[in-house]
This record gives structure tokens, C-alpha cells and sequence, in this order.
């Protein structure tokens, strides 16, 4: 691939967000993804969520791994410092960035081969010690970079491109997520941008460790007959448990829900999730019973997808660490550094 | 009639133990109470891979001189383990003494007949003074301290101040060590005539030195030197470190206002995940370390290239043991040169620090902090399990308040908002170094993408070849300018002219400025350099090219020091004769002084007038 630049020029009267921004400027340098890849939308989703949200876009900080889904975050937030890691280690590099600086928004991007397979550890630790991010696993089920191969969470028994019969079970990555103590899990479709854009809204809003399951089919090698993971597929499979409507704490609830048919849930700072329910008694706050009915709906051969678990009580790393408001990166040595008098005691204790 | 060793302030002892037999503290309390009475000590685990029942030793060298590395041969033997009686005899030299708990009879079979035997029924004394297990066991190490205070002359006053500050508050536990000690003294008094030809007398060698071991030295020079985040796995030898800089933040990095801390420290899940949250912070403009030993690095090698290339500073404190593999865990080596000067796939090389003692693994981990954000690069705190582990009497803590963290060349919002050019890759000055903003600076102006993928001036990314050679060139350009910021060689000048050189490093310092002692009394004069740093200065190459032999002095097998210096310094090899100590144990003066002696003998140059 090479630097494609965009024409900075647009019309003078797009419409600006509360703190200046057009949508324009949450954007990055043209994709080099396939035509028709499930990626683009997601980024498309991304940009979309973070415009409609007023966030700054250098507040936001966007790390990923390896593969075509670690190479998106060059396509949105240009503004933003984007740190593409190496492969399957995206979660540690953001845990760390996370520990140096708690007040920007930190994004990681990934693919079910970085994510499943070489990085499954890292995943799998850095969502369960509650790292405050949103983790979002672009999920093809194969290996675009290097054409084609099944990956981890590709179910038993579809087919590759080939022709071949995967024979081994699918990694759950959102069973594991909710197992691993995720306080935010979601699924959603890169074809739905409806259902994908309050969901990624909310889980930047969210405090904790955000996961969402987006299932992206990979146009080149596994938007087949035989394959589970194509646009066709999850259209004819996809079962919303839920649609969510996403309330900005700054804004007044305006919109009026039948009684019974929606569910509040209050995060932290006070955004307000409604869910309207599709699925009659799906309660996303109960985790046990969250796992049961995925489970069930799975062994129906059913992709659920919506807004599946939310904990308005989650905390964060930082929470957990006790660490100071001010951004570790932003102490001063008068802070950092306990000064000569300090270590004269230190050397007189040790003689 | 056994001719018995007579020596003052100038013996070694070596406790034989059980691993968890709480034999460590009593150990310890020994050697200090003789560093209280003003002479220099210095003691050194020897410890299995293991939590309880096989062999630990504990020896400690008395030396008025100040002589610190490990003499080799044994004084005095605490015989406490009957598992290793065989191989612990052989090394106690001759006319040694051996101290053991005679509540059973020590088999004469084994015995050499010009030991020395003091027998002590620790077990009996014990069994009558307790009646509870646990401590019939724990105060036998406290009863042998007892005795060995009579026998060696060591002043109980000193061991008992120990004891008072040891259990300040605990008056119970102060008074039953008190007690167990005086319960050996007192034995000791009564049934020999003490001192035996073993005496600390006391003097004045110590001054101001501490006693500290270096993984804490290296927590703590991590706390001066601004680190807030450490992120680490558990490894033997370097565990210690993570764990006392947790402890000294704990009490040195709390907001006052708040109860805060002003720290963040992750134990992760492997070594990966370690140096990437390390990784991580440093780009996100914390400063941040990892403590790891050898095979923690091996699995941090693709996070060390990615650091290297995409310019992120990291600390990274190796307590390098013996390798390769799992290796010896709880052995010493140098023996990760090579590993780290070159971590990663393509084309690196890495900065590293050798720290000598304690003293300098504090200085050199805040001086690699800085140099981090310096450098942009991972720099490597090469210690080893012999300073790292062991307490070690050496000058105490420095500390400059008018000194500032080296952040590096940050571009500040102000710079950007002035509209000064960035170019994450751009050389601007010529030294090397590219300009770096933090994430979230600036609402337009000097976001970036990093990667490990090649790009070009501006980090946008590219394959061209162009781009490709004119970043790697650089990052030469920025390893030349290291050369200027490492510490510079010591010299250690002989007395009379030398046509010997010798060139060290790290934890071969104690061992090596004895040897040049004795071999300067033996005359074989020796110029030798001590190496403090990679890249290497020219210094270096002045030392090599002003003396027809040097002899490079390491402990590892394949003269990895060596091989840099040819690789990195270009001196010239024919030069350069290796002395190579690798099994494990410290090396020693002696083992110095006979192979370079050796060297040295088959080299001496007689003139042709005279040989004829």
C-alpha cells in the first residue's frame, strides 16, 4: 500500500458537532481493504460514534495488532495517535498506555487471528483486570493477510474458499469475555451500522473493559456458500436480543417507550443505555443468565447479537490500583522523586 | 597434632542449611553484627530452585581489607545439613573448623582429621528450652549465632542492637531471640575455649558503606529515577525487584493529600505482556520498566524490536542468571550479552548499562530511565544474580535534588502551535534523535501513527527502499550518539608500568580489583578497564591498542564481551585473551590470579641477550 492522501477541501456548510468538528475530521487516510470489506464499516461506525459523541479526536488514543483489521485504524481519527503493535499484543501496549495517561479514550482494534489465536492470552488479561477501553474484535473468521486460512473462531464445519471442512471448535470470544469478567459485552453485525454506532457510543461512555464482537465478512475469502461468517449467513441467522438507543448524560430523554418493552441501564456518567427489548425477558444485567441463553441460542445456531451485557457498577484498572486523578504521564519529578533527604534515612536503615 | 587456622578479620564461614529451615535472617544477623563492629563483609546466598528441604548455603567472607568478591575455600563450616557433609568438607581449607549440632554423633568415617569439630547439641538445647516445634527448629539457627558470637569473638551487644531493631514493638519475639542467643553463647563459654583461632576484632573498615542487595538498590533507583509504571512476570533471580519497588512506593510515592498513588504496577501474565504495558506507557509518555532474567528476555524479543524501530523508550533490568534455557535459575552468569546488545529479528542493536554493585544499579537504573527517554530505545540494566540477590556492603545512595529527569525532545503543544515542522522520524539535529509528541497534545497538529512497519520522515507508511535506508542509518546515527551518554570505561591504573591490560565488567569487580592486588604482589602488573557501557567509547579501543595482551575477563562461556568488542569496537582479537568463568558460582580472585598468572608466565618475553 502506499500514502493515499485525502482532498482536505469540503463544503463550508457540513454540519459541525459541540466542539467544532466535522464528521470530515474524525476520518483518516483512504482504506486499502478490499471493495466491500466488513472492516470499512466499522471504521465508518467508529467515526460516525466519536463525531456524534463531541469527542476530540486527538482524545482519543488507537492501538491494534496485526492483520487487515489492525491496519483500520489508519482509515478513521487522523487526528489521533493510532499505535499499530505486534501481532496479538495490542491489549498489553493499551494497558500500558492506559497506566500512563486515564483521561484519553482508548480504542483497541483487532481481528479474530489476532485476538483468538496468537493473542487470546492478552485478551483474555487484559479484559479481566477491568483495563478501562473499548475492544473491539473485527470477526471474519480467516486470515485475509495471508489468503484464506480458517482462524480460531471459525465454526466447525463451515467452509473455506477451498472447500475444506473446518474440523475444529470455534473459539466463544464472547462466552470468554463475560467468563473473564468484561463489564460491557456486545455483538453486532458490520452490515447493521444502526445497531453498531450506539453500541460503540456506549461502550466509550462505558468504564471498564468494553468488548464487542463485531462479525465482518471478509469479501476475498469467506463471503462464500459453506461459510459462516458472510453477509448472506448472519443476515438469515441474526437474532437481535435487543436495539439500543443511547441517551448522552447531557441530553433530556425526549422519547417515549411503551411500558415493559425497554430497559434502562445508567452508566457511570450518567449516559442512559435504553434497550427495547426484542427478546422477551432478556435481562443483559444478569450475567449467569446471560451465558445461559447465549449458549442456547448458539446451539440453535443462532448469532445473537445486540447489547448482551452491561454492568452499571463496573470499574477500572486505575480503580482498582488506587492511582492518582492526574495522568502518570503528567507528574513532575517534585512528585516522582522522594529527594536526597528522604534517601539519607533510606541509607541509614540500611547500615 | 592439627595446626589450626589463625586469622583475624580475615576468614570465610559457610552456613550449610536446609531450604526453609529459617536459617536466612539468623545468616544475615551474623554478618551484619560484624560489619557493626567496623569490619567489611560480604555474604552470599547459595540457594537451590526450590521452597523447602533441599541444600542453601550461606557463606560469608570476613575481610578487613574490604575485599568483596567471593574468596573461595572455607574457614569455618555450620555444618547444619548432614545431606551435604561429604562435598561441604572438601572445600574447608586445611585446618579449618566445623561447627555441628552433636545431639547425634557425626560419623567419624567422614571426617578429614585436620577439621577442627565443635560440636553444639543445638537440637538439645532447643528441645529443652521449647516446646513447641516450630520454634525448637527457628532458634537453633538464633542458638548457633550464639555460639559462633562466643567462639569467633563477635560482640552480642551488636547482634542483640540487631535484634532490638530488627523487632522493634515486639517485645515478646525480641526477648525469646535474646534469650536463644544467649543459650549459645553461654554454651559455647562453657565448653570451649573461646575465641577459637578465628577472631572478628573490631576496627574501623566500614565507614559509611550500606548494606543492601541490588535488586532493592535497582527498585529503588527505579523510584528516584521517575518510573510510575512497572509491569513484570516472576523470574528467579530478578522477582525481588518488582516486588521491593512496590514495597518502596508503597512509602515513597503515596499522595499526601489524597492516599493516591502516584504509581501503577501490573504483575502480568507472561513476560510478553510485561514489556508491552512497559512499551505501552513509554509511548504514552510514562516511564516505565520491567525487571525479567534471561528467558524473560527471550520471549520479550519481538516487543524489544518493535521498541527499537518504532522508537519508544524502555527500561529493561536484566538479573541475568545461568543460561541458556531454564538453565542454572538460581546460579550466576554474564551471559546474556549477546542477547540483549542484538534482541530482536533484523538489524539492532540496544544499549546497555553494567552496574558493578548496588550503588550502581541504583544510579545506572535512574541513569537508564533517563537515557529511555533520551535515547527513545529500550536500554538494558545488565545486573546479575550475584549483586542482585545478595547484600552487599558498598558506598550508600547519592541523590542530586537540583537534578531533572532527561525527558528527551518532546514537542510540546506550544511547539506545535508556533507551527514548528514534526516529523516523528525527522533528524533535525543531526544526533540521531527524532522529535516525539504525546498522544492527546494537540486537537490538529502532531498525531502519528506508530508502527513496526517501515515509513518514512513523517511516519507515513512506505516500502520504499529509500525510506527504509534512510531510517535504519539513522537509528546508527542515534546509536553513535549513545556512545556519548553511557558511562564511560573506568581505569584502573596499575602501579609500576603494565604490559598486561584486563578489561571486566558488572559483578566481576570485587573479585577482579583483588586479583590485580595479588597479582600486582606477585609482580604481574596489570592496567585494567572496567566497562560500563554499551555502545563502547574509544576509550576502549585506546586501552586494547596500548597493550600487546588484554585478557577479558567474563563469566560466561563464550566470551560474549569479547565477541562485542571485536564486533562493535573493532579491536583488533589477536590482542585479546579470554578468562572465562561460567559454572555458576561468583567468580573469584583466585580463580583471576591463576589464569592469568598462567597466561602471564607463558608470555613473559625474556631478552635475547639474557636467554642466551
Amino acid at each position: 500500500m502506499t500514502y493515499l492522501a485525502k482532498p482536505k477541501l469540503h463544503h463550508p456548510a457540513l454540519a459541525k458537532n459541540k466542539v467544532g468538528y466535522i464528521r470530515r475530521d474524525y476520518e483518516g487516510t483512504v482504506s486499502t481493504l478490499c471493495a466491500g470489506c466488513g472492516h470499512d464499516s466499522i471504521s465508518a461506525a467508529i467515526i460516525q460514534a466519536c463525531w456524534e459523541l463531541d469527542i476530540e479526536p486527538h482524545r482519543v488514543a488507537k492501538l491494534s495488532g496485526i492483520g487487515c483489521s489492525s491496519k483500520t485504524p489508519t482509515y478513521f481519527l487522523g487526528n489521533s495517535h493510532g499505535f499499530n503493535s505486534v501481532h496479538g499484543r495490542m491489549p498489553s501496549v493499551l494497558t500500558g498506555a492506559n497506566l500512563a495517561n486515564r483521561d484519553l479514550l482508548y480504542l483497541g482494534v483487532s481481528g479474530d487471528g489476532d485476538s483468538a489465536s496468537i493473542g487470546l492470552g492478552q485478551f483474555a488479561h487484559s479484559i479481566r483486570r477491568g483495563v478501562n477501553m473499548v475492544y473491539i474484535v473485527e470477526n471474519n473468521g480467516v486470515y485475509g493477510l495471508t489468503k484464506g486460512q480458517f482462524s480460531a473462531t471459525a465454526d466447525k464445519g463451515s467452509k473455506s474458499k477451498r472447500g475444506v471442512a473446518n474440523s475444529d471448535e470455534p473459539l466463544d470470544m464472547i462466552g470468554m469475555a463475560l467468563l473473564l469478567g468484561a463489564t460491557f459485552v456486545g455483538r453486532s453485525f458490520s452490515g447493521d451500522k444502526a445497531q453498531l454506532v450506539p453500541m460503540i457510543k456506549a461502550a466509550i461512555e462505558h468504564k471498564g473493559a468494553a468488548f464487542i464482537d463485531v462479525i465482518s465478512p471478509c469479501v476475498a475469502f469467506n463471503n462464500h456458500a459453506g461459510s459462516t461468517k458472510s453477509y448472506d449467513y448472519v443476515r438469515h441467522h441474526n437474532e437481535a436480543v435487543n436495539r439500543l438507543d443511547f441517551i448522552d448524560a447531557r441530553d433530556e430523554i425526549t422519547t417515549d417507550y411503551a411500558p415493559g418493552e425497554v430497559v434502562s441501564v445508567t452508566q457511570h456518567d450518567g449516559s442512559v443505555l435504553r434497550l427495547r427489548k426484542l427478546a422477551a425477558d432478556y435481562d443483559p444485567t444478569d450475567r449467569i443468565k446471560v451465558m445461559h441463553y447465549l449458549q442456547q441460542r448458539s446451539a440453535a445456531g443462532e448469532v445473537v447479537t445486540g447489547l448482551l451485557y452491561i454492568n452499571p457498577e463496573s470499574s477500572d484498572l486505575h480503580e482498582h490500583l488506587d492511582t492518582v486523578e492526574a495522568p502518570l504521564n503528567q507528574l513532575e519529578a517534585s512528585e516522582l522523586c522522594p529527594g536526597s533527604v528522604a534517601l539519607e534515612r533510606i541509607n541509614a536503615s540500611l547500615r | 597434632m592439627i595446626k589450626r587456622i589463625e586469622a583475624v578479620n580475615d576468614f570465610v564461614v559457610k552456613f550449610a542449611n536446609i531450604n526453609g529451615s529459617g536459617s536466612a535472617s539468623a545468616n544475615e544477623i551474623f554478618a551484619r553484627s560484624i560489619m557493626r563492629m567496623g569490619v567489611p563483609v560480604s555474604p552470599r546466598n547459595i540457594f537451590p530452585s526450590n521452597i523447602q528441604g533441599l541444600p542453601t548455603w550461606y557463606e560469608v567472607r570476613v575481610s578487613e581489607s574490604g575485599w568483596l568478591g567471593r574468596r573461595g575455600g572455607v574457614d569455618l563450616l555450620v555444618a547444619m545439613n548432614p545431606a551435604t557433609w561429604a562435598s561441604d568438607f572438601e572445600e574447608i581449607e586445611l585446618g579449618g573448623y566445623i561447627l555441628y549440632d552433636s545431639s547425634k554423633p557425626l560419623p567419624k568415617a567422614k571426617l578429614r582429621e585436620d577439621l577442627n569439630v565443635i560440636g553444639v547439641p543445638l537440637t538439645e538445647i532447643c528441645n529443652a528450652a521449647y516446646t513447641d516445634s516450630r520454634q525448637r527448629q527457628l532458634f537453633k539457627n538464633i542458638v548457633y549465632v550464639g555460639a559462633l558470637s562466643a567462639l569467633l569473638d563477635i560482640d552480642s551487644a551488636e547482634i542483640e542492637k540487631l535484634f532490638s531493631e530488627q523487632f522493634k514493638g515486639k517485645e515478646a519475639l525480641l526477648q525469646s531471640n535474646v534469650n536463644a542467643l544467649r543459650l549459645g553463647r553461654d554454651y559455647a563459654v562453657q565448653n570451649f575455649e573461646c575465641p577459637i583461632g578465628l577472631r572478628v576484632q573490631r576496627s574501623n573498615n566500614v565507614g559509611d558503606q550500606i548494606f543492601v542487595d541490588g535488586n532493592s538498590a535497582a527498585a529503588l533507583g527505579a523510584v528516584y529515577g521517575g518510573a510510575s509504571v512497572c509491569a513484570w512476570y516472576p523470574i528467579t533471580p530478578s522477582s525481588s525487584l518488582a516486588e521491593t519497588f512496590s514495597r518502596y512506593c508503597y512509602k515513597l510515592r503515596i499522595d499526601a493529600a489524597t492516599g493516591k498513588h502516584r504509581f501503577a504496577i501490573i504483575q502480568a501474565e507472561d513476560e510478553l505482556a510485561s514489556i508491552g504495558i512497559a512499551i505501552g506507557a513509554g509511548w504514552n509518555g510514562a516511564r516505565a520498566f520491567t525487571s525479567t532474567s534471561g528467558p524473560g528476555i527471550s520471549l520479550m524479543t519481538e516487543f524489544i524490536g518493535l521498541a527499537y524501530f518504532a522508537e519508544i523508550p524502555v527500561t529493561i533490568i536484566n538479573v541475568q542468571r545461568g543460561g541458556p534455557s531454564t538453565g542454572m535459575p538460581t546460579r550466576t552468569q554474564q551471559s546474556d550479552l549477546l542477547s540483549c546488545a542484538y534482541a530482536s529479528n533484523g538489524d539492532t542493536k540496544h544499549v546497555m548499562l553494567f552496574p558493578e554493585d548496588p550503588t550502581e544499579c541504583f544510579d545506572f537504573t535512574a541513569l537508564g530511565l533517563d537515557l529511555a527517554d533520551r535515547l527513545q530505545t529500550p536500554v538494558f540494566v545488565m545486573t546479575d544474580l550475584d549483586i542482585g540477590m545478595n547484600t552487599r556492603m558498598c558506598k550508600p545512595f547519592q541523590w542530586d535534588d537540583a537534578r531533572e529527569y532527561d525527558r528527551g525532545k518532546i514537542m510540546t503543544r506550544a511547539d506545535l502551535e508556533s507551527g514548528r515542522d514534526f516529523g516523528r522520524y525527522l533528524d533535525v539535529d543531526g544526533d540521531g534523535i527524532p522529535y516525539r509528541t504525546y498522544p492527546g497534545t494537540h486537537p490538529t497538529r502532531g498525531a502519528y501513527f506508530t508502527r513496526g512497519t517501515t515509513r518514512d520522515r513523517y511516519a507515513r507508511y512506505s516500502e520504499a527502499g529509500a525510506d527504509y535506508l534512510d531510517n535504519m542509518q539513522r537509528l546508527l546515527r542515534k546509536f553513535e550518539t549513545a556512545k556519548s551518554l553511557v558511562p564511560k570505561p573506568l581505569l584502573y591504573p596499575a602501579e609500576k608500568p603494565a604490559r598486561f591490560g584486563a578489561i571486566f565488567y558488572g559483578s566481576t569487580s570485587p573479585a577482579m580489583e583483588e586479583a590485580l592486588d595479588v597479582l600486582a604482589s606477585r609482580g604481574i602488573h596489570v592496567n585494567a578497564l572496567r566497562v560500563r557501557g554499551f555502545p563502547f567509547q574509544d576509550e576502549i579501543n585506546d586501552f586494547v591498542a596500548s597493550h600487546p595482551w588484554v585478557f577479558v575477563v567474563e563469566q560466561n562461556r563464550d566470551a560474549q564481551l569479547k565477541t562485542l568488542l571485536v564486533n562493535e569496537a573493532k579491536v583488533n582479537p589477536t590482542r585479546l585473551l579470554s578468562v572465562l568463568h561460567y559454572d555458576g558460582t561468583p567468580i573469584t580472585a583466585r580463580f583471576i590470579v591463576d589464569q592469568i598468572a598462567q597466561h602471564a608466565s607463558a608470555r613473559t618475553v625474556v631478552p635475547l641477550k639474557r636467554a642466551s
